[in-house]
């Protein structure tokens, strides 16, 4: 009786030291994040250009937004490419993971082959995807001089093809952190859970579909929430690989709100901009999170 | 104007430039009086440009200042730190813009110095070009510095690939222009180096809007806001024309920077490029001369007009007497005629007053000067007409238009729906 009182006291104890360790983290929240996100919501409120200004305009800016056919081709460039990026990645990344939970030679070795992309930053590598994509100097060259006359590839350079170009680039880049999560989750299952299936005659691909999918729903929501944010702060590898173009075929939100930042001077649009993109993740990922956290809820219980 | 590409090749220049501004911040040998510090904030990071902005360094210095060099790679980045400065209460002495309307902000909010002073001693008045001028005096006050004339529309053509097609003259008309560039063409050769990027695409748009709409319909306007006049065949006829440029083009120009695009006409593969000054200095690099290896016309015929941009230096607003001495001394020194020299044949601009040295200027910038002589040539640029979001959204438009199938009646809408929605 005594000694649980006092356990309970010190646990009380470890409880407020834990509450003042994480202040600073709270009082960094509230001030950094909290707070900039109310000043970009009164900003886009008003009719700022190059400095910050206190007037208000009503939902002005946000009239002028939706009749800009650049933000309105930006969102819907932004869901194809969400679409793909993330089927792709998962799909490539849960395959990477299979492959390499074969127990296959040189396991390391692959594992860094296929996380290595993921550690560089694509400002980088999206010149070379640049090059190997450009029609006059990469891939297209390289078969034309190879003997094959009429092959063309120009992708990049294409108005309708080019966003495809940077799903290609980007899931090269993230599925190898998809295959390091997932391959994490595999190795967490039991190796009896094989044997049984082996013994019931179940064939491997059904297995994985079945039973090995289902139990790895918290490493997946994990790696969809990561590639979720990768979507939406989709802007290196724009300005890396197309600038936006050829036109606008590639434009995206951030590059907008960048551009109107700074290179166009109206903060006020650019604010009105973030704004909505906020709403929007907001929007998609706080369900995908509440499921998550009540999955590992249930896995837990 | 040649900010995003610039960027991408500057970054290496940059480290170097931080490297020189750190031996210059050392403290100077100590003196009786102690020598003016002024911080200049620019984006003139690459090799050449940090070679002309040393010039104005140097100048600074002799004349009992003291330079302090904060370099900052990209343009837009240089400004949006500026600007962050000046809103934190910290601002550089002196700070870099184009000659344009993008400062035109700082000034409405009161929060520029002045060089008025400056301006009356030197003349300014009478020496500088009106086009200039108009940007920098607002109010009836001098609120930056004009340090070069940039043209942003020459035409650079390769004199061997010119040969090679058997092309005679410069052309002198559009149809020339056109024929020489189907001889191009039929030589083998791509007839024109084009870099698909949006603001390499809205340099080509406006040299063919100032050479085939005149004048009188590109102020009408960029600077009256004219939408009949966007309406009008005149417009449509100089749409056509621009886009009628895209089949001289290769399938690598989308994406292309600037510099990637000289390099195809400096290799002779390319016959022309139309770019600004700036682009001597790739020419420059590789060893070859104007007149000999490369020719430059800024338009067609004797009464072309002559597109004038540039840079200035403008000085945020402080009471301190040390400060204001300093951006006064800036102001002085920039544009005084020795350092105006020897900044230009750096820089591959021309000189923003017609009294210097121009033996150490080449053809280009010499023919630049004889043209700037006659003052119904000059022609501001759009960007010291229209606000940076409205050109950036024209940008938008015309990109569209040069990339996708669109009509140039659908062009001409965009045009004046852009023109509405960006004017408040």
């Amino acid at each position: 009786m005594v000694a649980a009182r006092a356990s309970r006291t010190r646990s009380r104890a470890a409880c407020w030291s834990a509450y003042i360790a994480l202040l600073p983290m709270v009082l960094t929240v509230l001030g950094a994040y909290v707070g900039t996100m109310l000043w970009t919501a009164r900003v886009s409120v008003s009719s700022a250009r190059i400095f910050p200004t206190g007037d208000f305009v009503g939902i002005g800016q946000y009239e002028r937004l939706f009749r800009n056919a650049r933000w309105l081709l930006s969102l819907e460039n932004l869901a194809v490419y969400g679409v793909l990026f993330i089927a792709g990645s998962l799909v490539l990344g849960f395959l990477l993971a299979v492959f390499i939970d074969q127990k296959v030679m040189g396991e390391g070795t692959l594992r860094t082959v296929f996380l290595y992309p993921y550690a560089m930053s694509f400002v980088a590598t999206g010149l070379v995807w640049q090059w190997i994509l450009n029609p006059e100097l990469g891939i297209q060259r390289v078969a034309r001089q190879l003997g094959f006359e009429d092959f063309t590839f120009g992708w990049i350079v294409d108005q309708d093809k080019a966003l495809y170009t940077i799903v290609l680039a980007t899931v090269w880049q993230a599925s190898g952190l998809v295959m390091a999560l997932l391959l994490s989750g595999l190795r967490g299952i039991d190796d009896e859970l094989w044997k049984a299936a082996r013994i019931d005659g179940i064939p491997v691909w059904r297995v994985y579909i079945n039973i090995v999918l289902p139990l790895l729903w918290p490493a997946l929501s994990t790696a969809l929430i990561l590639l979720f944010a990768l979507v939406v702060k989709l802007f290196d590898a724009v300005v890396a690989m197309t600038q936006g173009g050829p036109g606008t075929a590639t434009e995206v939100p951030a590059k907008f709100i960048m551009d109107y930042l700074f290179g166009r001077a109206n903060i006020g649009l650019a604010s009105a901009a973030s704004i909505v993109l906020l709403t929007t993740v907001v929007a998609i990922v706080a369900p995908l999170y509440y499921a998550r956290a009540r999955a590992v809820q249930r896995g837990l219980k | 104007m040649n900010d995003a590409s610039r960027r991408t090749r500057a970054i290496a220049a940059a480290v170097l430039a931080a490297a020189c501004a750190g031996t210059r911040a050392a403290p100077p040998v100590p003196s009786a009086t102690a020598p003016l510090k002024a911080t200049v904030s620019h984006w003139w990071t690459s090799g050449g440009e940090s070679a002309a902005i040393r010039q104005f360094a140097d100048a600074f210095n002799a004349a009992g200042g003291q330079w302090i060099d904060q370099a900052v790679a990209g343009a837009e980045q240089s400004r949006a730190s500026t600007i962050n400065r000046i809103v934190g209460g910290n601002a550089p002495v002196a700070a870099q813009f184009n000659t344009s309307r993008q400062f035109r902000d700082i000034v409405d909010q009161g929060l520029l110095n002045n060089v008025d002073e400056v301006a009356a001693r030197g003349n300014w008045d009478r020496i500088l070009p009106q086009t200039i001028i108009d940007v920098i005096r607002i109010n009836g006050h001098y609120y930056a510095a004009p340090v070069d004339i940039h043209m942003p529309a020459w035409f650079f053509y390769s004199k061997k690939a010119f040969a090679q097609a058997k092309i005679k003259d410069e052309p002198r008309t559009w149809e020339e222009f056109i024929a020489a560039l189907d001889k191009l063409k039929a030589a083998g050769l791509i007839p024109l180096a084009f870099g698909g990027q949006v603001w390499q695409e809205k340099i080509v748009f406006d040299a063919v809007f100032a050479q085939l709409g005149g004048p009188e319909l590109f102020l009408k306007i960029y600077r009256d806001r004219d939408v009949k006049a966007v309406a009008s065949p005149a417009f449509r006829n100089v749409l056509v024309a621009f886009r009628q440029l895209r089949a001289y083009t290769d399938p690598g120009a989308p994406g292309r920077n600037w510099n990637d695009a000289t390099a195809l006409v400096v290799s002779n593969r390319a016959g022309v490029q139309i770019m600004g000054d700036w682009a001597k200095g790739e020419f420059s690099a590789a060893g070859q001369v104007a007149g000999r290896d490369f020719g430059c016309f800024p338009g067609f015929g004797p009464k072309a007009p002559y597109i004038v941009a540039g840079d200035a230096f403008v000085f945020p607003k402080t009471a301190k007497p040390n400060v204001v001495r300093a951006q006064k001394l800036l102001a002085t020194v920039m544009t005084a005629p020795g350092p105006q020299a020897a900044f230009s044949a750096r820089k591959g601009s021309i000189p923003i007053r017609p009294d210097v040295d121009l033996s150490q200027l080449d053809m280009c910038a010499r023919m630049g000067i004889a043209i700037m002589q006659d003052k119904s040539r000059q022609l501001p640029n759009a960007e010291m007409l229209v606000e940076p979001d409205l050109n950036g959204a024209l940008q938008d438009v015309l990109t569209n238009y040069w990339n996708r199938k669109q009509t140039p009646e659908q062009a001409q809408a965009a045009f004046a729906q852009a023109m509405k929605d960006n004017t408040w």
